[in-house]
């Protein structure tokens, strides 16, 4: 199985290395040639460098045979285009956007995209928390 | 006409200004604080300040309305495309445009069905090109969904039209001769019209067929 990995930030970095360490192919593509770094010295995936909008870096990547596409760049609007543009253009199988912002997130995931919203996951973390909090002091 | 626009550079302040001048009633969103600043002194209440991209912010610009149309024209292609995505699938506005900063971002607009667009530098590579016509073919007009496109030909001195009518021009199919201006006249050409050296020619043609009428009636 082939994943590409676009933004090499916390999150997408050790997205890839997970995936690499289950068995998966991944290319991951980041912009600053520096996020290479973050993949630790022992990365046998693929890096390329390159804005995650440029057609042909996705063709480089091999996006046309990949099974997943996960767009994690510090761009909500960047994933969001990037989320699409794999689904449309590429028939890429499984594509994932990380959103910060619930509500892009929330109407993204209503027009068949799978988004990723970590805002709304810690919002619900940390609500819950607290209301357990409430029961173990009631 | 109530018009939205994101985005206060220098096309959105200037797009501002001069709909304000022809009595529109304009909205307009800017996210950079010192940008804003400016704004907020000559256009008030009409400038609002926030990212056009979060739902709330396009909210309070009053896209709910909703306006009879939305301008995209921050400096970043993909706010661009997911502002007007929002516009039209979220708020159900009808007519929207997007600029295009860079030029090679076209095919995600196309892609993604955002039309009208407006690139900057597409408009200049036009006008160069109508200038400076390198190939012979200068592109007047495309017609996107028609999928068909107008183009500018003069007929030079040796050319392989020269002298011809245009019944022995053999024109491939889905191309057709639309006039010819000679001595500032122009006239709609038909089968018997002979085709001179100096003669402005224009043309329309499916999108492909530009090479095949570039032989036929310039050179080999």
């Amino acid at each position: 199985m082939k994943a590409i990995v676009i933004g090499c930030g916390r999150v997408g970095s050790a997205v890839a290395q997970q995936l690499l360490a289950s068995g998966w192919e991944v290319i991951v593509c980041d912009e600053n040639e520096d996020a290479l770094g973050r993949l630790g010295e022992g990365w046998t995936g693929g890096f390329l460098v390159g804005h995650g909008m440029d057609f042909q870096l996705l063709k480089d990547a091999g996006i046309e045979e990949a099974d997943a596409v996960v767009a994690t760049t510090d761009g909500d609007n960047t994933n969001i285009v990037i989320a699409q543009v794999a689904q449309t253009q590429f028939q890429v199988p499984t594509v994932i956007a990380r959103v910060l912002d619930p509500g892009r997130a929330q109407f993204y995931a209503t027009r068949g995209l799978r988004i990723v919203c970590p805002t709304s996951s810690a919002i619900e973390t940390l609500v819950g928390a607290v209301r357990q909090a409430e029961e173990v002091n009631a | 006409m109530y018009v939205l626009i994101a985005g206060g550079g220098k096309v959105g302040a200037n797009l501002t200004r001069s709909l304000l001048r022809a009595g529109h009633e304009v909205t307009l969103v800017e996210q950079r604080p010192y940008r804003f600043d400016k704004l907020e002194a000559e256009f008030e209440h009409q400038v609002i300040r926030g990212d056009a991209t979060e739902l709330f912010v396009l909210e309070r610009a009053g896209i709910k309305r909703p306006p009879d149309l939305l301008v995209a024209a921050t400096g970043d292609d993909e706010d661009n495309i997911v502002i007007c995505q929002l516009a039209r699938e979220r708020y159900g506005v009808g007519n929207v445009i997007a600029r295009i900063n860079d030029p090679r971002n076209q095919v995600y607009f196309d892609l993604l069905g955002i039309s009208p667009t407006v690139s900057a530098t597409g408009a200049i590579m036009g006008l160069i090109e109508h200038e400076v016509p390198e190939h012979g073919l200068i592109q007047l007009l495309e017609l996107r969904k028609e999928n068909l496109e107008i183009v500018e030909v003069t007929i030079d001195k040796g050319a392989n039209c020269q002298g011809k009518r245009v019944r022995a021009l053999r024109l491939p199919e889905g191309a057709r001769l639309i006039s010819v201006v000679r001595d500032g006249k122009a006239e709609i050409p038909d089968e018997e019209t002979q085709l001179e050296a100096g003669d402005q020619v224009l043309a329309i043609l499916e999108p492909g067929k530009e090479d095949e009428l570039r032989r036929i009636l310039l050179h080999d």
